[in-house]
């Protein structure tokens, strides 16, 4: 091994002056450029009422996120590892697809169907049912973003402790729901965690899906994301970063939480 | 061969969980095809042919390529430190790699912006350049070669390296007949993601861009620019085209997999 050292300190030294130039020299910057001026103008950029209401935006579709992919990933999960159907492969395929669109492509496509000028959106909305520059369009796109995550998560769990301790509780008399609730959950647990942290950091920072699908109303379907993009570009300096450095934060904290999950997992 | 019997409880779920991709995933995406070949494949071809959508499917094919080999030397390079290599802060380094895939991608574009754009305090001036628009997409891809290759190297048998320099094999020798062949297929597939993910890249490249036609923009800002000037139809031909490039990208992986497991 001794006569590797040289080789080693070099890889070891390109390596980390590309995360620093890449990573770590951009990320800490905007802390600084947060604070160059002081704290009071950043408490004064996150308690404007604008971003304040974006924050609120972005919080409640998330939340929709969450709750739907939770459901979801469960239930497909379940049905990839645990049943067997003709086409399973086929929707294997079709729940990763979301990872290869463009956030914008995914924006474009839900417009397209659910849109005031088509048949579908124009129904909807014709009953009082505002799909798209509204909330449940912004929820859609999130969603759509996201959808493997929980699955991709849960279903390589589920295959790994198998189905002995189900059939033993359903031998003892549970039910269904009852198995899955007193057995399965407990056993998924940490790999759902897992995926709901990692649908949560996707929702709450999912720009280009949304920046076409909510029309970007102030004070109505802006995020916390768009706020970013608006205020840079309105030269708005304080507030771009102040909010970037916000969602960095959070982004930071889900790190944490994502490697204090991982620990949990078992190998 | 029959059909697997299929219970009542999972016909169910099947059904539910197919209405719910297709209202969410299938039809829209449908659409976006049906809108862009709607007036035949000549007006198709005329709306990727534009001077501005070529430029910009060009641009983002050749510089997702680029972005694809930086990862391939740059992802294999840092799974193997953070594997292989021991020093303080390792720990710290390892949870890093993944920071591009918790924020947010316009909040990339911003941070890239403030170090690599006018006045730079590094002195480095990337931003309305190509070289930008690649410095963003190698952030946001940074994790899929490294998350790909890492476990993979963890789990490679250090006895044949030991074996290979106790015959006199160099360093660079091991690692290019013992160590390389075994990674190959997590660097194809981390690559191809990472692939997948540049073509389709828009929030970390739409501020350092610029938005530049002809110069900068991107497919996906390309499209963009065509949904909020009312041009969808113009909109869903280049989105077919990147549809069509994830497509092909997603089959090799899928082929590239079912050929290793065969091997295995």
């Amino acid at each position: 091994m001794r006569r590797n050292w040289k080789a080693r300190w070099v890889l070891r030294l390109v390596a980390l002056m590309y995360l620093t130039f890449l990573l770590v020299i951009p990320v800490g910057l905007v802390f600084w450029r947060t604070f160059e001026n002081g704290v009071q103008p950043a408490i004064d950029a996150l308690t404007n009422d604008s971003v304040l209401h974006a924050f609120r935006v972005t919080i409640i579709v998330a939340l929709w996120t969450v709750l739907l992919n939770t459901v979801f990933g469960v239930t497909a999960a379940i049905l990839l590892v645990r049943h067997r159907f003709p086409g399973k492969r086929l929707l294997s395929a079709i729940i990763d697809l979301p990872l290869a669109v463009s956030p914008v492509v995914v924006g474009l496509a839900l417009i397209l169907v659910y849109g005031r000028f088509s048949p579908v959106g124009g129904f909807l909305q014709d009953n009082g049912f505002q799909v798209i520059f509204a909330l449940p369009g912004m929820v859609l796109a999130t969603v759509f973003v996201s959808l493997p995550l929980v699955v991709r998560e849960v279903a390589p769990v589920l295959e790994e402790v198998g189905v002995d301790q189900e059939q033993a509780a359903w031998t003892l008399g549970a039910s269904r729901f009852q198995a899955f609730r007193r057995v399965t959950l407990p056993a998924i647990k940490w790999a759902l965690g897992y995926g709901i942290v990692l649908t949560l950091a996707r929702a709450l920072g999912e720009f280009g899906a949304v920046a076409v699908v909510s029309g970007r109303l102030v004070d109505k379907t802006q995020t916390v994301t768009l706020v970013v993009d608006q205020s840079f570009q309105n030269f708005d300096q304080t507030t771009a970063y102040t909010a970037s450095m916000a969602l960095a934060l959070i982004a930071i904290v889900i790190l944490v939480v994502i490697n204090l999950l991982r620990r949990k997992q078992p190998a | 061969m029959p059909l697997p019997r299929v219970d009542k409880g999972t016909a169910l779920g099947v059904g539910v969980t197919v209405l719910w991709l297709s209202l969410l995933v299938l039809i829209p995406l449908g659409a976006v095809a049906w809108r862009a070949g709607e007036n035949g494949m000549g007006d198709f071809w005329d709306a990727v042919t534009t001077p501005e959508a070529a430029a910009a499917i060009k641009l983002t094919v050749a510089a997702s390529a680029v972005v694809a080999i930086v990862n391939v030397v740059m992802g294999t390079l840092i799974a193997w430190v953070l594997v292989r290599d021991d020093f303080p802060g390792k720990g710290f380094v390892d949870a890093m790699i993944d920071l591009p895939f918790a924020l947010p991608t316009i909040v990339a574009g911003l941070v890239l912006l403030a170090i690599y754009g006018a006045n730079s305090p590094l002195g480095i001036e990337l931003a309305y350049t190509q070289a930008g628009v690649v410095v963003a997409l190698l952030f946001v891809t940074l994790p899929f070669v490294v998350r790909t290759v890492q476990p993979v190297l963890q789990e490679l048998d250090k006895e044949m390296e030991e074996a290979a320099a106790s015959l006199g094999a160099s360093n660079f020798a091991i690692f290019r007949r013992v160590v390389l062949p075994n990674l190959i297929p997590a660097i194809f597939a981390g690559t191809a993601l990472a692939f997948a993910r540049a073509i389709s890249e828009f929030g970390a490249t739409v501020l350092i861009s610029g938005n530049l036609p002809f110069k900068t923009q991107v497919a996906a800002v390309h499209i963009f620019g065509q949904i909020e000037t009312d041009n969808t139809t113009g909109a869903a031909a280049v989105a077919t085209v990147l549809l069509f490039i994830a497509l092909l990208v997603l089959l090799a992986l899928d082929l590239l997999q079912r050929w290793v497991a065969r091997r295995a």
